[in-house]
């Protein structure tokens, strides 16, 4: 058994990264809660958001967090013109098309960004990136306290926007009751695409949260989108909670195994703890019966 | 005369290649209860499908308030004040019971929506009790009422009930009654589309008898309700 004087310091730094997670599987089953497909796209749109935060900083010389200002909104509209114009016209209505489609946008970006930028892997220097904040028991990384921080409050915010706000009720009636919410006047086309670009928001400050301490290449985004499929079906799919705590739980599980089984080993913890989800919970910690 | 609120001519529609509704021709005056009749697989909920905006209309026209609206999506026919209470209720069951009639005035009568939950929490104590309470823990009556309160916070013109009495003990379907007649005489014109013969005559001004998607008898309630033909078919007489 280790001390606590190593345990400690590995949970917490399991929080912080978990919450970058979080907010990777917060986008995805928004949208898989809502529009009950699985976006294929995710990984390649998280990639895309990384290049812009990067090139933001290096064109424009915007700090990351800052240019998650500019870039949330920026993606907000991206992600609702891409359901609004481009999946949902492609799809026809039904379900299954809108699973491939997604799929053919991810290798659009992905491919379309190889292209442009090559698959060279490119970092931004930034004198807070090392600096850290002295607990006295542990040393925390700024970026990954920062994140931390942003993650609670964007989902602070989230959360006031989807209990308290007609649009936010509306993206819930749509979720549960599709023809009930078209009765009552919800323009069913509009809130899919309201809550794609959410969830591509979602991305665009996870990118700015990434890209101080992670390198960007044109696969960058698909290591963290296959932990957050991992979140999704382990906090329950279409959970907005069970995003949060999974991701948190994630993150901490991740930096146990790293510290128990070697560092490159960690992300095993979270595939053994996936399969005995899958096994004895299959709808998920936080989830509803399926 | 003057023009009617709902005008239904000649209206084909269908899934896929299967053709439902063959032409089906109804009208529905400003003040009136009209009831549409049939047994189950007639075309009803077709026909409100296709009224409401789900379903597309492969020929014919709908007008509501002189406004052809046949190519409308559902959320502008809503706006326009024709609301549906569907069948099966399709409340949200995850939400809670006010936050089910405040989605009512989404698109309509939204700065009136407080007064408005005022007045059907009048016509539905029930629902005051339980505004808090998740709409899925509800009954089926309480359900129902909630279905319809919702449908009422939109101001609606023209209010189609489509299976209201479905599922519902026989003392609520007499509730049920009484209240489409309150909602009447409160300036609401009502289009009701039962499966009920015996007592959607006794409310109804007017009623149209749907078979294999077509209208084969219309007239005020006391004939209808002795016509051989109609006995034979619903009332088992």
């Amino acid at each position: 058994m280790l001390s606590p004087v190593i345990l400690i310091p590995a949970v917490l730094n399991g929080l912080l990264i978990g919450a970058v997670y979080a907010l990777v599987a917060l986008g995805l089953t928004l949208i898989y809660g809502v529009l009950h497909i699985i976006n294929f796209a995710h990984g390649a749109l998280l990639t895309a958001a990384m290049f812009a935060a990067f090139f933001v900083h290096r064109l424009l010389g915007l700090d990351p967090y800052l240019a998650a200002v500019l870039l949330t909104p920026l993606f907000f509209v991206f992600g609702y013109g891409l359901q609004r114009f481009i999946i949902a016209p492609a799809a026809h209505g039904e379900d299954r098309n809108i699973l491939l489609v997604t799929l053919g946008l991810a290798v659009i970006i992905e491919n379309g960004l190889l292209y442009a930028f090559r698959a060279d892997t490119r970092t931004i220097n930034l004198d807070y990136a090392f600096r850290v904040i002295d607990l006295g028991i542990v040393f925390l990384a700024v970026p990954r306290v920062v994140a931390f921080g942003v993650v609670i409050v964007v989902a602070l915010i989230l959360w006031f926007v989807m209990s308290r706000t007609d649009t936010g009720r509306a993206i819930r009636a749509v979720a549960k009751e599709k023809l009930g919410a078209e009765l009552s006047g919800i323009d069913v086309a509009h809130i899919y695409a309201v809550t794609f670009g959410l969830g591509t928001a979602c991305l665009a400050i996870a990118a700015c949260l990434l890209i101080p301490t992670y390198y960007v290449n044109p696969q960058a985004g698909n290591a963290f989108v296959l932990i957050a499929f991992t979140i999704v079906v382990l906090g329950g799919m279409g959970s907005v909670a069970g995003a949060l705590l999974g991701g948190l739980f994630v993150g901490v599980v991740e930096s146990l195994s790293g510290l128990y089984l070697g560092e490159s080993l960690g992300q095993l913890g979270i595939f053994v703890m996936f399969i005995l989800v899958l096994l004895f919970r299959p709808n998920g910690l936080f989830g509803e019966r399926i | 005369m003057a023009e009617p609120v709902l005008a239904v001519s000649g209206l084909r529609t269908g899934y896929g290649a299967t053709e439902i509704l063959r032409g089906v021709d109804l009208a529905v005056n400003a003040g009136e209860i009209v009831a549409v009749l049939g047994s189950n697989g007639a075309g009803k909920s077709t026909l409100n499908r296709a009224i409401s905006g789900v379903l597309r209309p492969w020929s014919g026209a709908i007008r509501f308030c002189d406004i052809d609206i046949g190519r409308e999506k559902p959320a502008t026919i809503v706006g326009r004040g024709l609301i549906q209470v569907p069948e099966g209720r399709r409340i949200f069951p995850n939400m809670t019971v006010r936050e089910n009639l405040d989605l009512g005035a989404y698109r309509r009568a939204r700065p009136r929506r407080e007064d408005n939950r005022g007045r059907v929490f009048a016509i539905f104590p029930r629902l005051a009790e339980r505004q808090s309470q998740r709409a899925g823990t509800l009954s089926g009556g309480e359900q129902q009422m909630l279905a319809i309160g919702r449908g009422l916070m939109a101001e609606p013109i023209l209010l189609i009930l489509d299976e209201p009495s479905l599922g519902l003990s026989p003392l609520l379907v007499e509730e049920l009654f009484a209240l489409i007649k309150r909602i009447n005489a409160e300036g609401i014109t009502l289009l009701l589309v039962e499966q009920n013969v015996a007592q959607s005559l006794e409310v109804a001004h007017r009623a149209y008898i749907l078979e294999n998607g077509a209208i084969v008898l219309q007239g005020n309630p006391t004939d209808i309700g002795n016509d051989p033909n109609l006995k034979r078919a619903y009332l088992g007489l």
